[in-house]
């Protein structure tokens, strides 16, 4: 029998603003000596009262409309009841049947569109640190802006979710409002996999969450490992389990932290320590402009105006301080006729630290490169073209898996010019072009 | 007359033309306290010797000529507002031991007013209850006679003003908490619009019925307190952004050709006789006084209590979920019978299945409880009603029924659904020398109003100038 894996995806940003979601202590947190970033408020001491960071509900607002939501012209908060040591309010401030945000997508690299369910605003929770016998609780964190980003279940595999956690990843630092930065906790990833009867139509009566993982890395490696532990389970007729288990990087494999028999009753109710909120058209517009390029815009201008190739936009945009960093080379490089392709090629060749050297010394150094590396790239690319053009059956050896067929061809290029030409970028340009 | 006996205007105006000093003051009303609160148990904690040193304070900074709007007056806070440095139980076992690390707002703007504290005063546990017979630190009894309850949830706030143990005092009303006190003890109570003073720092029962108003002894006392305690908050996102009123500033206008509404829901045969006849006097009374009477129709009144008893254990079960026994030293078992009670009752009407048939529907009443007073006062400018259907009752009398408790704010818990504020004026006594009060009830924001027509039918009958045989 084949099954086909059905994936969704929980992913919990937290927000960089200074302050906290509901109070004025300082959102940084991170290293910082245990409970020395608190207040009434966000220790939930008797009497203290919420009040929400206009920032961080613009920022979780802006996330939204990064990831193609419809944006409620009415909002709530809602209480989120549970008992457990880390959250001093015994609720935790959420979002239930009214979120910010709704109905989005992030397109991956295939043209596939993975669908956004809701994107909400909460609060974190407090910190337990765990000492021999001892459970201390740092509140620290307690408070601290997050945005959950939950999707429908429409990965089918781990390279899918990967892909759309680096878009995300992408998109809330392009936005500046998040780190999201893993092994400090600012982004934390819940897949909840279950696999589907090939040609069924319906779900899957059942649902593993898996949490407890830390990078991208893991979470490919949890959701093939969850595909291949479910299969088994099937394969004997059974059914796995409705469960939360955690990813175990010791041992590679995903164990069972609790059964889920049906949903926690969470008895949401709207928070009526905060008046419920009206955005207006206007108010959304006006963020919507707040919201310069996303990534796959930055992507699209690099290519178009600059005239960059996949490889070398993909690479320039995937930071927004490289984007950035580029953007300017390109017009300081405009002054001293330095075209934007040799900029990038250096850029990315050189392997830069655009933190140790300034756009205008970074010109200067390319200017001062010797004449050999001269050759611009579309001047290569002709050249390379013409060879390709009369050396046919060499492309068909290639093709058919004769890979030292690129080695003559490279001789072919190398041979049409008197000028010392770079090997290895003209190596890559023929496996690109022969792709 | 002694001193603890003054009202604030009284007080003021004698600190400042230094007839006494606020080291007097506040000993007169200590040695009040002392003399009386192992019988009448209104306060929990007696703050004498910070407020004998703030008194210090005061006096000396009168004699600079300095003028704060309470310099120098000594008020007693119900056990909810956090104090910081100063005890705040909330009566319950849980909190018993509970010292709060800050000030509630209104606590700061006291203080920052010149206010003394004298000491926090008993309630029943977590504002839980109509009787003050629920508090963890024994019930507080009525001045008038000892037998009988004072009214809850404040009941040291109003017991500890009708007998002279300070000058004002501080209360929390949620469906009558100070309404219902206040009538029992031939005191003025005022439940403020929701949303006019801050919560912040108050311990809360219901969050989106919690109102923080006071105990005075006249009406014109009542105007002046609030006029220290409104405002917004930025630590409390429901208070409203609403220029400060200067409340005092109608008080004297008279209530001729006022259109004051008789809601006919309220006044039925399920009224105690006794009642029923003070409220038929202080109807003729207004009348006299030039005031246009007409009965009105709140049609949904009769689902405020049912309504009432969804919404709020709801809240409370929310807002008790913190005392987890982690913190703050005791633990859930150390909650009565009433607490335990309202964390069933809400938790239930909040489980998933339940939410839409309870909670939900509740909050649909809500909404028609709030078109009813709309409605109203396009008609008319205020309402008129008493407090509590019956007259003060005997210690234990109803304890062992809650149903029958509950049912004692029938009149009041209204105001709260739908966040209107309701002063509540002393009207006379029962033919055993009972206190029975009266509400006046306006729409959002108009405490003016409710001033004004307390202040001329206060001035008619003078009712609080009689005080209790202690």
């Amino acid at each position: 029998m084949n099954y086909k894996p059905i994936i969704g995806l929980e992913v919990h940003v937290e927000l960089k603003t200074k302050s906290k979601m509901f109070c004025g202590c300082s959102a940084d947190y991170f290293g910082k000596t245990p409970n020395t970033h608190t207040c009434p408020v966000c220790l939930g001491l008797p009497g203290a009262l919420p009040v929400p960071n206009k920032t961080a509900i613009n920022w979780c607002i802006m996330i939204g409309l990064a990831l193609n939501c419809k944006i409620a012209n009415f909002s709530k908060f809602d209480r989120k009841n549970y008992f457990y040591p880390d959250l001093p309010k015994g609720y935790q401030i959420s979002q239930y049947d009214q979120p910010f945000c709704l109905k989005g997508f992030i397109e991956l690299s295939d043209g596939k569109k993975i669908g956004i369910t809701r994107v909400h605003m909460e609060e974190d929770t407090g910190k337990l640190i765990h000492q021999d016998v001892n459970s201390l609780i740092d509140f620290n964190r307690s408070g601290v802006p997050l945005v959950e980003i939950v999707t429908e279940p429409d990965f089918e595999n781990a390279k899918e979710v990967v892909e759309y956690l680096k878009k995300l990843q992408q998109i809330v630092r392009y936005l500046n409002v998040s780190d999201a930065n893993m092994e400090k906790g600012n982004m934390r990833l819940e897949p909840n996999i279950s696999l589907q009867k090939e040609n069924a139509k319906e779900l899957p009566i059942y649902k593993v969450e898996v949490k407890n993982i830390n990078s991208f890395r893991f979470v490919e490696k949890a959701i093939d490992f969850e595909i291949k532990r479910q299969t088994k389970i099937l394969n004997n007729n059974d059914n796995p389990i409705q469960e939360t288990r955690g990813w175990n990087e010791n041992k590679q494999e995903s164990v069972p932290q609790r059964v889920k028999e049906e949903a926690n009753d969470y008895r949401y109710f709207p928070e009526p320590d905060i008046p419920p909120l009206n955005f207006s058209q206007s108010n959304i517009l006006s963020l919507k402009s707040q919201i310069q390029d996303s990534p796959n815009q930055t992507f699209e201008r690099f290519k178009k105006d600059y005239n960059l190739n996949e490889y070398s936009a993909k690479i320039l945009t995937k930071e927004k301080v490289i984007a950035d960093y580029f953007d300017e080379s390109v017009m300081v490089g405009k002054k001293h006729d330095v075209n934007p392709n040799k900029i990038a090629n250096y850029l990315i060749n050189k392997n830069i630290d655009i933190n140790l050297t300034l756009p205008a010394q970074l010109i200067k150094d390319i200017l001062s490169l010797p004449k050999s590396a001269e050759i611009e790239e579309s001047e290569l690319r002709k050249m390379v073209n013409n060879v390709l053009k009369e050396n046919e059956k060499a492309i068909k050896d290639y093709k058919s898996g004769k890979e030292m067929a690129i080695m003559f061809l490279l001789g072919q290029v190398m041979k049409t010019s008197k000028l010392k030409l770079n090997a290895s970028k003209i190596k890559e340009l023929l496996k690109e072009m022969l792709q | 007359m002694n001193l603890n006996q003054l009202t604030i205007k009284e007080a003021k105006e004698g600190l400042r033309s230094k007839k006494f000093s606020s080291i007097e003051l506040t000993k007169a009303c200590l040695e009040q306290i002392k003399k009386h609160n192992e019988n009448l148990n209104a306060f929990i904690t007696i703050t004498e010797k910070g407020a004998l040193e703030s008194a210090k304070k005061a006096d000396e900074l009168i004699s600079d000529k300095q003028d704060l709007p309470f310099l120098g007056i000594p008020i007693a806070l119900k056990d909810l507002f956090s104090t910081k440095g100063i005890k705040t139980s909330a009566a319950s076992n849980v909190l018993r031991d509970y010292v709060p690390e800050y000030d509630a707002t209104v606590v700061r703007k006291l203080k920052d007013a010149g206010a003394i504290i004298i000491g926090k005063t008993n309630l029943d546990a977590w504002a839980h209850g109509s009787s003050g017979e629920n508090s963890d630190f024994g019930p507080t009894k009525n001045p008038w006679n000892k037998e009988y309850v004072p009214g809850g949830s404040s009941s040291g706030s109003a017991v500890s003003v009708a007998s002279d143990m300070c000058i004002v005092s501080t209360g929390t009303d949620t469906g009558g908490s100070i309404r219902l006190p206040a009538s029992f003890n031939n005191v003025v109570g005022l439940k403020p619009t929701y949303g006019r003073v801050s919560r912040y720092g108050i311990i809360a029962m219901a969050s989106s019925l919690d109102s923080i108003g006071h105990f005075t002894k006249t009406v014109e006392d009542s105007a002046l307190f609030l006029n220290i305690t409104a405002g917004q908050d930025k630590f409390d996102a429901s208070t409203l952004l609403n220029p400060i009123d200067n409340f005092t500033k109608d008080l004297n206008k008279g209530i001729k050709g006022l259109k004051i509404g008789i809601p006919k829901e309220f006044v039925t045969s399920d009224l105690d006789k006794e009642v029923k006849v003070k409220f038929e006097e202080s109807v003729k009374l207004l009348v006299d006084l030039g005031a246009i009477i007409s009965e009105i129709s709140l049609p949904h009144t009769e689902y405020g209590i049912a309504a009432y008893y969804i919404i709020q254990p709801s809240e409370v079960s929310s807002n008790l979920a913190r005392y987890d026994g982690i913190r703050y030293g005791n633990d859930r078992s150390f909650f009565g019978d009433e607490a335990k009670r309202r964390i069933m009752l809400g938790t239930f009407t909040l489980s998933s299945g339940y939410y839409d048939a309870y909670y939900k529907k509740a909050m649909a009443v809500r909404t028609l409880i709030k078109k009813d007073f709309e409605n109203a006062f396009q008609k008319v400018n205020a309402l008129i009603s008493p407090v509590c259907p019956t007259l003060p009752w005997k210690l234990e009398e109803k304890i062992n029924d809650p149903l029958k408790m509950y049912l004692s704010d029938v009149l009041t818990v209204t105001a709260n659904i739908a966040g209107i504020p309701s002063l509540s004026i002393p009207a006379g006594f029962s033919t055993n020398n009972m206190p029975i009060g009266i509400q006046i009830m306006g729409k959002q924001l108009s405490e003016s109003l409710l001033f004004q027509i307390g202040n001329a039918f206060e001035k008619q009958t003078n009712f609080y100038k009689q005080k209790p045989k202690l």
